[in-house]
Order: structure tokens, then sequence, then C-alpha cells
């Protein structure tokens, strides 16, 4: 079963599901009593951030730290000097949601080398087969390369996240077990986690290992 | 190959161009329509076409006029302030009769606004785009689905009419993801296209594009030429999508995402014994005015929703010759209307509460 380190980073290609599976992760800690720190380090993505759930972190007494200027007109990618607090927290469980693509992962580049520092961390590539321009295997081996360049770190666990929102069903999961296994083989990566949304559970039940379920908070606002 | 994937609305607004023939694009980046310009970048060197960041919006909606006077299928893309400075040669391509797609991503204005979604620029896109006596045809998506499948319409009337065609679309429309299916590797519709500067090789006479006349009486035969096509396309294109209006005492008319959140308000509305359906505008310009006066007889009020400070409201009173009270709510400035918000509206318009 996948367990979240003190440090855990999520990338992947934007769109596939990332926010999502960061603010699922943050709950999950923060229900077992963890004093959770969500980073939303998106410095391309001008909506549907992290940032905009600040209300359901302020529920679980989860800590935000954003980019400057998230979720307002202004369209500058500056970090604010807190986000170095990250490397100084103890006891607690650091979740870092990356923009997508080289593009966003980037920003983790000026922060590689303290994170190489770190005793132990989740470094974790973030799948989803169902996504354009990463539905194969090369392009999603392709797309890792580029984020491995940018970010200057090695991903060292995989999540399949494959889903079509609401239309995702227990096969639409089935059918990307084949493209999953093949990237933890290509890459070398393991496969840590294949998501699934809740109400898809009871059929999947012992036909997935290492099933780790979540819910959908990122949705339209007219939903 | 045609499943289901999920794309964002900029990413299925370009990969649809893409299908539908479009082998030119000449674009300038800007928020929030930026990733279709990205993802055109990508493909277009792929499958052999041009991808042209220019100068300017100026400079590539040039571009585009120039491509389209050489007879092939091009588009370009921006966001409101990019349309603004567009505007001057949006004007000459309907002055020269050419086919082109102009997709509009909205974002809050007027000036430089906000970058977060809008729809205040519907009197430009369906009432002055520019200077002169024209018209664009104007398709208004509310799926990433309905925006793939509008763009081939787009380029396919385009090209029919000899007429620019616009989507317009707005921010929340290119930055959401939902899933889509693109046909792929189908063949699009081919125009003949006799006017094209592609090359007479002495075998024909050779073509003139201009919007420039000499004297006003020959200018004025061009206008009212124009305005005959126009009278066609107000025959034969208007399009819209209606829910649940069979036997409806009130409509909610609405188009793009703020169609959306009306439609999920109407759903609950229904819920609570309100008889109210949705009127979704396809076309903007043409706009629906048939499906419209056909509601009148049945039906005791309008409501516009709009993420602007009341724009379409004007092309609803007309469509309906004011026979009905038409209401009005608005959110802008990059705010989106919220469920609750038109709920209310209709529960007041329907006297509940």
């Amino acid at each position: 079963m996948f367990e979240l380190k003190d440090f855990n980073i999520i990338c992947g290609h934007y769109g596939c599901g990332k926010t999502n599976l960061s603010i699922n992760m943050a709950i999950k800690a923060a229900e077992q009593g963890k004093k959770v720190t969500i980073v939303d380090l998106d410095i391309v993505n001008p909506y549907f951030r992290t940032a905009e759930y600040k209300s359901l972190f302020d529920k679980y007494d989860i800590e935000l730290l954003t980019t400057n200027f998230a979720a307002t007109n202004v369209d500058i990618p500056s970090l604010p000097p807190e986000i170095n607090s990250i490397f100084y927290k103890k006891d607690r469980c650091i979740i870092v949601d990356v923009g997508g693509d080289d593009e966003g992962a980037k920003v983790l580049g000026g922060f590689s080398a303290k994170i190489k520092e770190l005793e132990d961390y989740n470094m974790i590539y973030v799948i989803n087969k169902y996504r354009s321009l990463s539905r194969t295997v090369e392009e999603t081996v392709q797309l890792y390369y580029e984020i491995q360049e940018s970010s200057r770190l090695k991903a060292n666990a995989l999540i399949n996240n494959s889903h079509l929102q609401n239309l995702t069903t227990a096969s639409t999961i089935l059918n990307s077990l084949d493209y999953a296994n093949e990237l933890e083989k290509v890459l070398n990566i393991p496969l840590v986690a294949t998501t699934a949304p809740s109400f898809v559970a009871d059929e999947l039940k012992n036909k997935i290992n290492n099933l780790y379920l979540i819910d959908i908070f990122v949705k339209p606002i007219w939903d | 190959m045609s499943e289901k994937i999920l794309m964002k609305g900029n990413e299925a607004l370009a990969e649809a161009a893409i299908q539908a023939g479009c082998k030119f694009f000449f674009g300038y980046p800007i928020t929030p329509q930026t990733e279709l310009a990205a993802y055109m970048s990508k493909k277009m060197p792929k499958i052999g076409g041009t991808y042209l960041q220019a100068e300017s919006e100026t400079a590539a909606i040039n571009m585009v006029l120039g491509a389209s006077a050489a007879g092939v299928r091009v588009m370009t893309s921006s966001s409101s302030p990019g349309i603004s400075l567009k505007a001057e040669g949006i004007s000459y391509i309907a002055a020269c009769d050419l086919p082109a797609v102009i997709i509009n991503v909205q974002r809050g204005g007027p000036g430089l606004g906000g970058i977060q979604p809008s729809q205040s620029d519907y009197w430009q896109a369906t009432k002055a785009t520019g200077h002169g006596d024209f018209q664009l045809l104007v398709y208004a998506p509310s799926t990433v689905q309905e925006m793939v499948d509008l763009v081939e319409l787009a380029f396919d009337k385009a090209d029919e009419y000899r007429i620019p065609s616009m989507i317009l679309a707005d921010g929340m429309l290119g930055q959401m993801m939902e899933p889509v299916e693109i046909k792929e590797g189908h063949t699009p519709k081919v125009f003949d296209k006799p006017w094209a500067l592609n090359g007479h090789k002495n075998s024909r006479p050779h073509n003139i594009i201009n919007s420039l006349s000499l004297d006003a009486v020959t200018l004025e035969k061009w206008n009212i030429a124009r305005y005959e096509k126009y009278a066609k396309i107000l025959e034969n294109e208007q399009r819209s999508i209606e829910y649940m209006t069979e036997d409806a005492e009130y409509i909610v008319v609405a188009y793009g995402a703020s169609s959306r959140v009306a439609l999920s308000a109407v759903y609950e509305a229904r819920e609570q014994g309100i008889k109210v359906g949705l009127l979704k505008p396809i076309t903007l310009w043409p706009f629906p005015k048939k499906a419209l006066q056909e509601k009148v007889p049945t039906t005791k009020k309008f409501l516009v929703v709009e993420m602007s400070m009341g724009q379409m409201i004007d092309d609803v009173k007309l469509s309906i010759e004011c026979q009905r009270p038409v209401e009005f709510f608005g959110r802008t400035g990059g705010i989106i209307p919220s469920v609750p918000e038109v709920l209310n509206c209709i529960k007041k318009m329907g006297g509940v509460e």
C-alpha cells in the first residue's frame, strides 16, 4: 500500500489529475492526525489550482503555501519566500503540487539541491492514459524525461491516475493497467498505486494491487 | 480512432482545427488561450503545417488574411484584448469576403481587464468586431465537445459563405478539461475556391482580392451584395439547443459557460416544481430569433444569464419584439454566476419564495 513520506512531490502532465490527487493525499494525512502543509507550486495554470481550495484545507487544518498572485489577475510566476520554510518544518507532512509538464517542473529545479539533501522523499510521477498527449507509453516516457530534465530530480514512484472524469467506470481503470505496468518496466520506477474514485471501488475489489481510493474535489462550479 | 479522451478546451479547439484540415495557424500568446497556440506549435510541424508566432496580434491577423486569400484553411486565436488588436484585420478579411476562423477565449475587460473568464465581448463579436458594415458568423460552444464540433462547422460555413467565422468561448471553457471524442483521420469537406490567389499558370485571368473601392457607387454595390449573403445566413444558419422547454412557462437564455450554470439551476428549479427551460444559442450571429419567437405564446417571462453587465439581452428583446418581460442576471470582471444565484432569479421570476 502506498504511504506518504514526510516530503512528497507530485508531478506529471498538466491535466493528469495532480491537484485532485494532492488534495486527497493531504486530507488523508490530516485525517491520520498528521500536520500537513500543501504547496501549490504551479506557475503555469491560471485556473483550477490547489490554491482555490483554501476553505477546504482550513476545515482540515491543512496549511497552504502558494505562489504569489495565485488565482488573481496577475499572471506573474513568482514565489513567496515562505516556500523555503518547507525544508525546515519538523514533524509535518509536506505535499508539493507541481505545475504541469517540464514548464511547470522548472520551478522545482530551483529547489532540487535542497530536495536531494533530504533524508527521504517521494517524487511521484502521475500518469493518465486518457489524457491527450500522454495516451501512449512512448509519449508518457518522453514527458517524464522532459520533467526529469527541468526539475533535475528523478521520480521514485509512479501513480496511475487514469480516469475520464465523470465517465470513469471500473473498466476505464482496468483498461489502463497494461499501460501503467509497461511504464513501470520502461521507466524502471515502481508503480506504487492505481487510483479510483470511490464510486467504482466495489467493482475493483481484489482486481487491482495497491488501489488508492480518491474523492473528486476538482470540478466545475456548476456540478 | 475515436475513443473518448480528456482534453482542455484550448487543446480541443486546436486539435479540432487540425482535424478540420487547418494547416496554418498565426497567433500571439495571451492568457487564457495560450494552450491553444502551444498545442499548435507542437502539432503543426508534425503534420506539415505552419505554426507561426507573429510579432503582434496585428501581424498575425494579416497573415491570416494572406493565407486565406491563397485558398488554405487558416486560423488564429486570442483573448479579448488581443481580439481588439485584430479588429482592423478582421474588418479587412470580411471586406475581402475571405473565410477564416478566429477564436476568442474571452477574459474580463474592458482594457487589460483580467485573466479570469468573461463573456463581455458579445457586442464586439456580434455587432462591431471592426469598422464598417459587416458580420461574422459567431459560434458559442458550452462544452469541450461542442468546441470540437463547432470548429469544424465554423470552417465549413466560412468556406461555404466566404465569411470569417468566430468561436466565442471563454476562459472557463478554454481552461477546463472534459472527456471528448475527436474523429481523427476523417476527410474534411473541400470547397472549390476559384477566387483563390494560388497561381493562374496562364490558364485563367488573374484573381484579385481587395477591400479598397475607388468609388462610392461600387462600394455600395459590394456592401449590398454582402448583405444579400447575410440574409441567406440569417435564414439558414440559426442554431440553438433547448432543454425542457416543451411545457416551460419561463425560459432562461444563456450561452457558453453561463449556460452550464443556468442548466444546473433549471434542473434544480424543476425539482422545486417551477416549469422552466433553457434555450442555449449556438449561433450568436445569426441569433436564433426564430426559436425564441416560437416560445413567445407559451412563455410568461424570459431570464438572460451572462458573464457581463448585459449584452445578449438586447438580442433576446429584439427577437421577441419585447412581447414579454426579459429579466437579467450577470456577473462580470471574471466572476462566474453561481447555481444558487441563478436559481434564486428563476424562483423570483416564477413567483416562488
